[in-house]
């Protein structure tokens, strides 16, 4: 899995602690700890390695690489690398689990209806006056990165 | 501010990465995946470790997943408190009070995988009783159990769905689902016979029995 170059992030550190809203219209690495919210709409939200966030977040792309508790909610893309700890629920139209994260929750992937719109208008262009099939766009699914003495007792007969 | 747990868990995910996988035919998975193949916009509950493999599988088919690691979530320290006479318990109300819980959700199918052989004795009539509100009426759930052949050393493992009738299966440990133990095997709490499978699931509407070679019977419940 490609990690993005986080240069151009906002950077919150190691030893940074935040509570409350966070906003903002760029790319954040947060590394530190986040309690509260975290609203990226548009822009990408990577959770470092020592990153600790107890929040619900809103992005357009999320990769979590250290610990989540909170709902993802990515437009685009979210990812759980090996080292992330999540708990909570991802809505996104994409998603990429690698092998060893830890995921507690639901992963509901929603279609892209932008582009099923688009394909749509493509139909409706290319068949004239035909109305376009209801489901001609192919939806874009979830994808997940693979590399992603016992003492017995017999239980007796008449039942648990 | 201390959010989380603190472990270091590299170690332990090198030590999962390197155990090697296995493969094995599954009849009553077959059977399971014809309705996840013909179906559109099922819920489903893993309650094994979390598979990226079984999550994919199923969000590619249009299904919503949940994945919980009831094992894991059953060795929580702070269930333990000890009895009248001093022996270690499990606070089985506690842990339903805690896990198990999906407000507004009920499912088609539920994957217990070997959940079953390695749940502490307390919880799993309890669990099962859960699992049964969870379910949708014909909503169908998987189980494997180990026979009596099976020896005391039976790994505990984790399941990935291949596709058809394949499993591929990843040898588990404590300490896997980091919460900060060193890796250790996880006990085969007991075997169950037909019978006692039989009495376990009695609320259900049918139960389904296939039994594989590999000292295995798997378990296909319909509610």
């Amino acid at each position: 899995m490609e990690t993005p170059k986080t240069a151009e992030f906002a950077h919150i550190g190691k030893s940074v602690i935040i509570k409350g809203e966070l906003s903002g219209s760029e790319d954040l690495y947060v590394d530190g700890q986040v309690e509260g919210s975290i609203e990226l709409s548009g822009n990408r939200l990577i959770i470092g390695p020592h990153g600790q966030v107890r929040a619900s977040v809103n992005a357009k792309g999320v990769i979590v690489q250290g610990k989540l508790d909170g709902n993802i909610r990515a437009s685009e893309r979210a990812e759980l690398t090996k080292s992330a700890i999540a708990v909570g629920d991802i809505v996104t139209q994409r998603i990429a689990i690698e092998e060893g994260a830890f995921f507690k929750g639901k992963v509901d992937i929603q279609k892209d209806t932008t582009q099923k719109d688009n394909a749509q208008k493509d139909a409706s262009k290319t068949e004239g006056a035909k109305p376009a099939p209801a489901a001609s766009a192919s939806a874009v699914a979830g994808s997940a990165a693979g590399a992603a003495t016992v003492a017995m007792k017999a239980i007796p007969n008449d039942g648990k | 501010m201390k959010i989380f747990g603190s472990s270091d868990s590299t170690a332990q995910d090198s030590a999962a990465a390197q155990r090697p996988k296995l493969t094995r035919r599954s009849s009553s998975l077959a059977q399971l995946i014809k309705t996840l193949d013909s179906e559109e916009t099922l819920c489903i509950l893993d309650l094994g470790s979390t598979s990226p493999a079984n999550i994919r599988y199923c969000t590619e088919r249009g299904h919503k997943i949940y994945s919980d690691d009831l094992l894991i979530s059953s060795t929580d320290p702070s269930l333990v408190s000890k009895d009248e006479a001093g022996k270690p318990t499990l606070d089985s109300k506690r842990f339903l009070e805690e896990n198990l819980v999906y407000p507004g959700a009920e499912f088609d199918i539920v994957l217990c995988w070997n959940l079953p052989d390695y749940l502490d004795e307390s919880l799993v009539k309890p669990v099962v009783g859960r699992l049964w509100s969870l379910l949708k009426p014909g909503g169908m759930l998987l189980a494997f159990f180990h026979t009596q052949e099976a020896g005391p050393d039976a790994p505990c493992y984790r399941y990935h769905i291949v596709g058809g009738d394949v499993l591929e299966m990843t040898h588990i440990a404590r300490g896997d689902g980091k919460k900060g133990a060193p890796p250790s095997k996880f006990r085969l709490q007991r075997v169950f016979n037909n019978r006692n499978i039989e009495n376990l699931f009695r609320d259900f509407a049918s139960i389904k029995f296939f039994l594989a070679r590999d000292n295995i019977r798997e378990v296909l419940v319909v509610r």
